[in-house]
């Protein structure tokens, strides 16, 4: 067997292991909070007779790691219970949430990968320079004011001030696509502002890093120009660390859109999850924390598996 | 002068220096340089290090490294001026009418793409060839410098062939956009002997093949003098002296080329081993752990009080492992070894204070062998305090005398390692192992990064300085001049065993087995037409086989 194709499979398992590691986290975290659900669903009032029936109804009453082997399974089949607040199958309203979160998600990457690594290219072109300097400075300002604060000067100046896009993110499944982009035109642009100076800086200093190799003055001295040295020689060796940032920020784009989601009154998971949250709807928090972890886990999976892909040491062993 | 290809005038190349803790400043590391080629003919550059030679091969492509500046003079190359031109045209001239091949060709090819694209790149980005066309030039390179499967070669990427075969690949890369001029810098430094021999052939036979002109920098007189037409000698970035080669070998005018020509001139008489041996090692096997193969196999070599053994052999063979196991950093598989009458134990864990004490390394790299944070007193005193308690005057005056003894004299207790020169370093490093009083030192490679006239002055200090303290060296080397001017007995080391081992008189003069014969043949000698005669030699050899 080729080294490489053992080497991810090594890693897709311990993804798989995370994974479910992760699960039993969140199923034990939920467990040990105190009351169950059958009391929150029945409330205070409730006989003892009714708690019971309640329970053995919900199969409450059997141990937790058979409750939670039962859980996984119906997981594994795509059922992630029914919502104890409006007794709604969890996986169908998750189903909208998580399409309208993936969304958002995947517009702020779609404008801000692209973009971080043209700065982060330009900034190596220009180092020391103002290009460097301007781009630097900005993308750090941007990120150091908190999101929500960003998110409500955006909505401001642009949404209130200019008037170019609306200031609530209201989307719907008979939105067109045109509708669509214009209804979340402004929380993508909060997010993109928000991660872009990570991967913007870590592009930069990842082929700053890799600029220093003789290999790149032998590409100058081939008289190649310097965008041209940094696109043919410096990026092929710097996908690994580049490529390791971008997906830490898309699993934040997924995961750590709460804030904007509230801010921008957009019907994501993030607000799906807070409102459940609330009422102390269990099951759906379960299903949410599920989510996520499987978001990330992935993601940081796929940087693994680039990075292992990425090395020509590994797919061309000697 | 219509031949004339590069005509530099009047150069001055500048850097600014950032010294640690002082304000920045400008110094000037190559003054009033001229120098003509002629179209075909091949110049050598030749200096210790600093001397401006690499500065001044880049300054035929106009190209400075780092902070460095080219601040005047003319550049001449095929009829313009290069400091004249505009980026965008310097760039139509490098890597077209002059390219270069670096030192380290493991380092300066890309290791994420494939040889043949690094190759051809320059061939192609000037729209010199078709793709098609500049892979087949390359495969003709390829072929011409001897690479092995020269069709399928430039499908590999650079970890998987060897060093040797990359720095041809290097030079291929050189040749393959045709250009007028070829900037080697120090093309076979990085190499072992048996290897740098070919490279060099086969290099020597391509400038012959293409005529094309060459700069071929290095520090080694005896390596130029097999390729170059004439050398200029470069000292503190001024021309010393410049000339035919046969005239700068055999007739040097000036009192630094002399000293340059005559390097390794030392005469040492081996000593008859006396009494008990300091050091034996019997019969040692050893592996590094979660391997499957002996790295040395059944060693057994022993070394006399104030006696030098030499471990010569190339890299790979297992040298520096052996000073590992006898260190007790690698425990061996089988065998022991008996310093000062007692035995050692196996793992560094299980020896006392007195075995430390006693056994000390020198290494290599003498600037990553010291904490840059500590001034040369503190470096040297640690040893002082550590197995003998010293602290306060008594330390400060035993640092002193070892500062002596090592030549630096006063002024350097204070000074930190990255304000002293290599030579230096390699010194205090020298200074601080002497400092533990030791029976037996391991040197390992301690004059290899060092340019010939310094590691000259290192050796004689060692040799001084085992007349003066009976101690023993191990000496690993993989240069057989360094082993004709320090060695009492010799072992030579091939894939993990010992080949030959004896007094130096016996394992230096024939018969030889066949291994150390091409290990002494393939050693560069300050003669002319000796690459030739090498190479003669040998393809009578393997007809007459």
């Amino acid at each position: 067997m080729h080294p490489v194709v053992k080497l991810l499979a090594q890693r897709i398992a311990l993804g798989v292991l995370l994974l479910l590691a992760a699960s039993v986290l969140i199923f034990v975290g939920t467990e040990i909070l105190p009351g169950d659900v059958a009391q929150s669903v029945l409330g205070q009032a409730a006989t003892e007779q009714a708690l019971a029936n309640m329970r053995a109804e919900m199969g409450l009453d059997e141990p937790a790691h058979l409750r939670y082997f039962d859980w996984l399974g119906g997981v594994l089949q795509g059922d992630l219970g029914v919502a104890l607040s409006n007794g709604r199958d969890i996986a169908d309203a998750i189903a909208v949430r998580l399409s309208n979160t993936l969304f958002l998600a995947g517009v702020a990457a779609a404008i801000a990968v692209p973009l971080s690594i043209l700065l982060g290219l330009l900034a190596v072109r220009f180092r020391g320079r103002w290009p460097d300097n301007l781009i630097s400075g900005t993308t750090l300002a941007a990120i150091s004011v908190p999101e929500f604060l960003l998110g409500y000067i955006v909505m401001y100046f642009v949404g209130v001030q200019l008037g170019w896009f609306p200031t609530v993110a209201m989307i719907n499944d008979r939105m067109s696509l045109l509708a669509k982009l214009n209804a979340v035109a402004l929380p993508a642009m909060v997010l993109t502002m928000v991660v872009l100076a990570h991967m913007m800086r870590m592009t930069r200093a990842a082929i700053l890093n890799v600029m220093q190799s003789p290999y790149i003055e032998t590409a100058e001295l081939k008289g190649l120009a310097g965008l041209m040295v940094i696109y043919r020689h410096a990026m092929p060796n710097a996908i690994a660390p580049i490529v390791n940032v971008v997906m830490i920020n898309l699993a934040y784009l997924v995961v750590g859109v709460v804030v904007i989601e509230v801010v921008f009154v957009y019907p994501g998971m993030g607000q799906y999850l807070v409102d459940h949250v609330s009422k102390r709807d269990v099951p759906v928090v379960q299903a949410c924390g599920l989510i996520f972890a499987t978001v990330y886990i992935g993601l940081n999976m796929v940087a693994d598996i680039v990075s292992i892909l990425a090395n020509p040491r590994l797919r061309h062993p000697k | 002068m219509s031949d004339t290809l590069l005509d530099i005038r009047d150069l001055r190349i500048e850097a600014t220096v950032y010294p640690p803790g002082a304000a920045p400043f400008d110094t000037t590391i190559v003054d009033d340089v001229s120098l003509s080629l002629e179209k075909g003919r091949v110049m050598g550059l030749i200096g210790e290090s600093g001397a401006g030679k690499s500065t001044i091969g880049l300054a035929a492509m106009a190209y400075g490294r780092g902070g460095i500046r080219i601040t005047g003079g003319e550049i001449w190359l095929g009829g313009r001026d290069l400091r004249k031109l505009g980026p965008r045209r310097l760039r139509g001239v490098r890597g077209r009418e002059v390219t270069y091949v670096a030192q380290s060709a493991a380092a300066a090819f890309n290791p994420a793409r494939r040889i043949m694209d690094q190759v051809i790149e320059a061939t192609l980005h000037h729209g010199l060839a078709s793709r098609r066309e500049a892979e087949a030039r390359a495969v003709d390179l390829f072929a011409k410098l001897d690479l092995p499967e020269p069709e399928t070669f430039g499908r590999r990427y650079p970890h998987q062939v060897s060093g040797g075969q990359l720095q041809r690949a290097m030079t291929a890369l050189a040749l393959c956009p045709r250009p007028e001029l070829v900037v080697f810098d120090e093309p076979t430094t990085a190499l072992d002997v048996t290897t740098q021999i070919d490279v060099l052939a086969a290099i020597k036979d391509a400038i012959r093949d293409t005529g094309v002109a060459a700069l071929y920098i290095t520090h080694d007189l005896a390596v130029i003098a097999q390729v170059s037409d004439e050398i200029v000698v470069l000292k503190d970035g001024r021309v010393v002296e410049r000339g035919e080669t046969h005239q700068i070998i055999e007739a040097p005018r000036e009192d630094y080329t002399r000293a340059l020509v005559s390097v390794r001139s030392i005469e040492h008489k081996e000593k008859p081993p006396a009494g008990e041996p300091v050091l034996r090692v019997d019969d040692i096997t050893a592996r590094y752990p979660g391997t499957r193969f002996d790295v040395l196999k059944g060693i057994d070599v022993e070394l006399h009080a104030g006696q030098t053994l030499a471990v010569v052999g190339e890299s790979g063979s297992g040298k520096s492992t052996l000073a590992r196991v006898i260190t007790g950093l690698l425990p061996p598989r089988a065998g022991g070894i008996d310093f000062a009458g007692r035995t050692l134990a196996p793992a560094l864990r299980g020896r006392d204070k007195q075995d430390l004490r006693e056994l000390q390394m020198i290494y290599q790299m003498a600037d990553v062998a010291m904490n840059p944070r500590h001034t040369v007193g503190t470096i040297i005193g640690r040893p002082l305090q550590f197995y003998f308690g010293l602290r306060g005057r008594r330390k400060a005056e035993r640092v002193q005398e070892l500062l002596d003894a090592i030549e630096l004299g006063e002024g350097f207790v204070d000074r930190y390692p990255a304000e002293l020169s290599g030579g230096q370093k390699q010194r205090v490093c020298i200074a601080r192992a002497l400092a533990a009083e030791p029976r037996l030192i391991i040197c390992d490679e301690v004059t290899s990064a060092l340019d010939p006239l310094v590691a000259d002055g290192i050796l004689r200090l060692l040799l001084n300085l085992q007349k003066r303290e009976n101690v023993a060296y191990l000496f690993i080397t993989h240069d057989i001049a360094t082993v004709r001017a320090i060695a009492d007995s010799i072992a030579v080391m091939y894939q993990g065993e010992v080949v030959r081992y004896g007094p130096k008189s016996e394992v230096l003069s024939p018969p030889f087995d066949a291994y150390t014969d091409l290990l002494l043949a393939s050693v560069p000698e300050m003669k002319l037409g000796w690459l030739e005669d090498v190479l003669a030699r040998r393809r009578m050899e393997s007809a007459g086989h």
